[in-house]
């Protein structure tokens, strides 16, 4: 068996400290992490199902209306949860925040000089079906500045928040958009290692694009995990 | 056959809140998982408060981390269905009571497995973090079963105090503190799952 598939790929996250991205100097362990046994992780966990979620929740250009549509670039996105094997994750929780088209989140703290859209909450969710496919429906987020060095810009990005079977398989990322310019200038994506950067910039998918609607962006995620097995799902 | 590539993590950012904690945060949205884990009106004489800060470098406590405790109920089990009094996952932002504490409402779970002391397992994300770290949260009260525990004993035993959570008020209910310090003396002993 091999015993390393159920690691977190320190090759693949970023570091703990990235000194280009000034607040991890002084927020990130600087002692090593402690390493558990594979026998000792836990191998089970809650699991958040279909029940978790109401009907509008993935559909972010609904789901924040007031008294019009949002404003900006309709967008859908769709993707696998995967394991490393490439078997699907069914029934797996995805939660998403973003800015509006304008780049500016509800956020009570964004104070960004760019206009909120009465329209347009920003975060919604959904549960992988039995092939393990999320899709959202959305507006394209845009850029906005941040204090971390001059003329400092975020790149284009939706936020995940992304359960799998166990607590190993927790994972926190940003999803980007291709071709985006900012890329080359931000640290947080920087920080990623450079074999590793690719995996969270999403596709223009045509398939997907819904015609006279939406324009479709694929982005599937890999989580780390073992091979499952039918003994391993009861 | 060659495996897939990890999606890399990224930082939660410092606008998660309307997103993952909207309730706490009063965003209209609801909140999948809250601070609130025991039902305290079914169980009081078992509700506990497991509350703490998490400092930076230089001991500012941070007004932006959110924390998400995962543990299994007094019977060793996980729980998600909220009508049975007790739901395994809470979470709290820092930025919304005083001293910028998370504070969580639950129970001391059972051991998860034979020989282990009870733990209630923490996860930190934040601005500033771009990969979320594992910590273990015991209890000073079982001196020996923690001095057995199989993840205690892999840490040094000078640093195996920043696992365990002091019992600062015993009544009306019972208060446990546990600070988290990101780096410096005390640095909280993270694991790697």
């Amino acid at each position: 068996m091999d015993t390393t598939q159920n690691q977190r790929d320190w090759t693949s996250h970023p570091p703990l400290i990235a000194p280009g991205y000034k607040s991890t100097i002084f927020r990130g362990p600087s002692q090593n992490l402690i390493t558990v046994p594979e026998l000792m992780k836990p191998s089970s966990g809650p699991i958040f199902g279909l029940e978790s979620v109401a009907p509008l929740d993935h559909d972010l250009t609904k789901n924040g209306i007031k008294n019009g549509e949002p404003l900006g670039e309709r967008i859908v996105v769709s993707g696998r949860v995967l394991n490393q094997h490439g078997q699907p994750l069914k029934n797996t929780l995805i939660e998403v925040w973003q800015a509006n088209a304008a780049g500016r989140y509800v956020h009570k703290r964004d104070q960004h000089h760019a206009p909120l859209d009465p329209n347009f909450f920003g975060a919604g969710r959904c549960v992988t079906n039995e092939e393990g496919i999320f899709k959202f429906y959305t507006i394209k987020p845009g850029a906005y500045p941040w204090g971390n060095h001059p003329n400092a810009w975020r790149p284009n990005h939706i936020h995940f928040s992304v359960f799998g079977p166990n607590i190993g398989t927790r994972l926190v990322t940003q999803m980007y958009f291709p071709g985006d310019p900012l890329l080359d200038y931000d640290p947080i994506y920087l920080a990623v290692p450079e074999k590793a950067r690719e995996r969270l910039i999403s596709s223009f998918d045509l398939g997907l694009t819904e015609e006279g609607f939406a324009l479709g962006y694929q982005f599937d995620i890999v989580l780390r995990g073992h091979h499952s097995t039918p003994f391993e799902n009861e | 056959m060659n495996k897939l590539g990890q999606t890399p993590s990224q930082t939660v950012g410092p606008y998660f809140a309307y997103g993952l904690t909207p309730e706490q945060y009063k965003f209209d949205h609801t909140s999948l998982a809250t601070p609130v884990l025991l039902d305290a009106r079914k169980n009081s004489q078992d509700a506990i408060i497991l509350r703490g800060k998490v400092c930076d470098l230089h001991g500012e406590a941070v007004d932006d981390a959110m924390i998400e405790i995962w543990q299994v109920d007094q019977e060793g089990k996980f729980q998600i269905k909220p009508h049975q009094g007790f739901f395994s996952i809470g979470r709290m932002g820092t930025g919304t009571i005083e001293g910028n504490l998370f504070e969580f409402t639950t129970c001391i779970p059972a051991a998860e497995k034979p020989g282990q002391a009870p733990a209630i397992h923490m996860i930190v994300f934040m601005r500033g973090l771009l990969s979320h770290v594992y910590t273990r949260v015991y209890f000073e009260d079982f001196k020996e079963l923690n001095q057995e525990d199989p993840y205690l004993k892999l840490v040094a035993e000078e640093r195996r105090s920043t696992l365990i959570a002091q019992k600062v008020q015993e009544s009306p209910v019972t208060i446990y503190e546990f600070n988290l310090h990101m780096q410096g003396e005390n640095e909280t002993v993270f694991f790697d799952y």
